[in-house]
């Protein structure tokens, strides 16, 4: 908006658009004369791939590593379940006691 | 007193002074700017005699020097008032506070040598200045900054007392309770910051509805992690240890791109911006980003122990699960806008060339990870803590997994139909998803409060309402909680609507109409107007609906004679449910008729922007 080129440059596509040329063309067209910084996303094949894949991946291995992570913590713990202590039995009194006011002091 | 209490108050005392001396610098850069000092370089570059008042204060941080100084005034306010307020407390504040001051050191070498604010201009005074940039030069622009920054700044506080405990090894999350009141103050700014600067973006842009795809959308989500992590605690005392090594890499991550802005925000700090960014400072931050990258596996490796969780997951279908999948997946999203800012210098080191990643992508790769976290938000409320039954999940999900086959019935029945729309299959396919999904989280928050006002009114006896506000009362936390997770998916219903824009450019008339929707636009007039900083040209839009004249929009076109460059000024009609955003591009020489753009934009104003879609490319000043 209120771009000193803008006018100029939609005038060049609209003038390519008129000749007939299909989308592709016109945008193979246009960023051939100004450069891959003209178009507003990274589409261009190659190395412009990993600016897609790679979020994707995180996004997968965030997701698919945690929930992996837990069941592995969970199939470690199965074998000792038996010892989880019975809050107000197990607990030492005093620590806990101890705890608490440790944490709740400021 | 020791010799370590002697160093902490000389470095108590540095810090008054280097805040002193922050201020003055401030306060000289907006005198030189009131007084129209052409020979500073700066005020020349963004200022100019006749630019309103308002405009002449927010030059201060119009640019990459103004903005540093700006920030590292921010910082270091915010930083004395945390050192005052947490005296005496454990962690200690002069340790907490250690690794905010080597920030600061960092920001204060690039006001000194790679970004001075005060160099002086070359050659004879000029007796004007270039002027503002005519995209700041609005209403927004001029508290928008400093609220983001003073947001930005501010969760440096809680960071550093979290980096603090873990280097003491302090145990349980006694940071978390000190600083809270750091995060909520923090988070107020961040969240007026961004809102303000969304409606800039969105009126002056046409995109910004979605600012928050940003490296200070980033920000916030980072922030909303590090939030969203807080309710836990009462739950799981390992969650505080998680929330440290969230926080740090949060931190990690925000770094560099906070530091590179945004090509849309003049006011920023590029790296992404050549001209603004000598390569000096963008190795500078790279650097620093890969000592801190260094250090994280070593500091965490050291913590091991302590990071160690006290309690343990005990299901994976479990709200801590629901906890941890949510903060990792925020980080996602921040990793997404990480990657998306440094994209274009790892494109040019690869490739030789630039790239822009602009709106396109981050719709594209944020909306399938912004749809996740819309399913975590609606089934995290449902599950119990530690672990959830089978009876339990039937019965929590019913209502939600109804409400969500009629919100998907009727959609189709409405006309969202992703398997018949041709190009905008992709976008119909998200928005039915999202409507659907939202259904579902909307009926979880009201059957969770209903379900708890029940008990209470059983208990009490009041009738539903006042059982309900007692029942919030009791629990602020909670069901705030639940109020925020609404807001969201009222969000995410915005950014869905997108959808449904329509958008359409027409040349018109004296008495011209055109219809839009269920809009009627008719041409009253054409008319001009001056003043010393721009001249102006705008059209008089009469706007009907069903026969009824609803308002007169009046779209403008400026010339700012400083810059001697064009800006238009978009004229909004925005209701609840929908917006008429309408542009005017100015006189077509060869027809002497206007030029106007419409956007009729359903749900919400929040904008997808399809016109994005459909333009493969960006034109240089469209979105700069």
């Amino acid at each position: 908006m209120g771009c000193p080129d803008s006018d100029r440059m939609i005038g060049e596509l609209r003038q390519q658009v008129a000749s007939g040329l299909p989308d592709s063309g016109v945008l193979n067209w246009f960023s051939a004369k100004y450069g891959p910084t003209i178009l507003a996303a990274p589409i261009r094949g190659g190395f412009d791939n990993a600016a897609w894949i790679t979020p994707l991946a995180v996004f997968l291995l965030a997701t698919v590593g945690t929930g992996v992570l837990i069941s592995v913590w969970l199939k470690r713990r199965r074998p000792g379940a038996a010892l989880v202590s019975i809050p107000g039995h197990a607990v030492d009194n005093d620590d806990l006691r101890e705890r608490i006011r440790r944490e709740t002091q400021y | 007193m020791t010799a370590s209490g002697r160093l902490g108050e000389t470095a108590r005392r540095a810090g008054i002074a280097s805040f002193i001396a922050l201020s003055c610098s401030a306060f000289a850069l907006v005198w030189a700017s009131f007084t129209n000092d052409y020979s500073v370089a700066y005020i020349l570059q963004h200022t100019n005699r006749d630019l309103n008042t308002a405009y002449k204060f927010s030059a201060l941080w119009s640019g990459q020097e103004g903005s540093l100084l700006l920030w590292a005034w921010a910082a270091q306010l915010l930083r004395l008032r945390a050192a005052h307020a947490s005296q005496g407390r454990r962690p200690p504040v002069g340790l907490c506070l250690d690794h905010p001051c080597r920030v600061q050191v960092f920001f204060l070498l690039l006001l000194n040598f790679a970004a001075p604010p005060f160099a002086i201009q070359p050659g004879p005074l000029a007796q004007d200045g270039f002027g503002l940039n005519p995209l700041l030069q609005y209403p927004e622009m001029v508290i928008h900054p400093p609220m983001l920054y003073l947001g930005y700044v501010g969760f440096s506080v809680p960071f550093a007392f979290a980096l603090g405990a873990l280097m003491m090894r302090y145990p349980g999350e006694k940071w978390i309770h000190i600083t809270r009141r750091w995060t909520m103050v923090t988070w107020l700014f961040l969240t007026c910051g961004i809102i303000l600067g969304a409606h800039w973006a969105y009126s002056v842009l046409g995109w910004g509805g979605l600012l928050g795809v940003g490296p200070r959308g980033k920000r916030l989500a980072d922030a909303l992690a590090y939030r969203h992590g807080l309710p836990a605690l009462g739950h799981d005392a390992g969650e505080a240890r998680h929330d440290e090594g969230l926080e740090r890499v949060a931190d990690l991550l925000h770094l560099p791109s906070d530091y590179s802005g945004h090509p849309a925000y003049p006011f920023g700090t590029g790296l992404q911006r050549p001209r603004l960014c000598p390569v000096f400072y963008r190795r500078l931050v790279l650097r620093l980003h890969h000592h801190r990258l260094r250090g994280l596996p070593v500091h965490l490796l050291q913590q091991k122990d302590h990071l160690k969780s006290e309690n343990r997951l005990e299901s994976l279908v479990s709200r801590e699960s629901s906890f941890l999948f949510n903060n990792l997946i925020l980080l996602t999203a921040c990793f997404t806008v990480l990657w998306g800012t440094l994209f274009p210098v790892l494109s040019e080191y690869v490739q030789g060339s630039k790239v822009t990643v602009g709106a396109p992508f981050y719709n594209r790769v944020n909306l399938p990870i912004g749809l996740f976290l819309l399913f975590l938000t609606g089934i995290g409320p449902l599950l119990a803590w530690r672990s959830t039954s089978l009876r339990s999940i039937r019965r929590n999900f019913v209502m939600p997994c109804i409400a969500m086959a009629v919100m998907f019935a009727v959609c189709v029945i409405a006309g969202v139909r992703p398997w018949s729309a041709g190009d905008d299959m992709q976008a119909e396919i998200f928005s039915l998803i999202t409507f659907t999904l939202s259904a579902g989280v909307i009926t979880a928050i009201f059957t969770e409060f209903l379900r708890g006002a029940s008990v209470v009114r059983t208990q009490t006896g009041k009738n539903l309402f006042a059982s309900t506000v007692l029942l919030v009362r009791r629990n602020t936390r909670r069901y705030g909680g639940y109020v925020v997770h609404f807001g969201i998916v009222v969000m995410f219903i915005g950014i869905a609507g997108g959808a449904f824009n329509q958008s359409r450019e027409q040349e018109m008339g004296f008495g011209d109409s055109v219809q839009l929707g269920s809009y009627k636009l008719f041409c009253q007039s054409f008319t001009q107007d001056s003043n010393p900083n721009f001249d102006t040209e705008y059209a008089l839009l009469d706007v009907f609906r069903n026969g009824k004249k609803l308002t007169q929009l009046a779209p403008e076109r400026r010339f700012y004679i400083a810059s001697q460059t064009p800006s238009t000024m978009v004229a909004l009609h925005s209701t609840l449910i929908e917006d008429l955003y309408v542009i005017y591009e100015g006189k077509n020489p060869d027809t002497g008729k206007a030029d106007h753009q419409g956007l009729h934009q359903s749900i919400g104003e929040l904008d997808l922007d399809r016109r994005h879609h459909r333009r493969p490319w960006h034109l240089p000043c469209a979105g700069t």
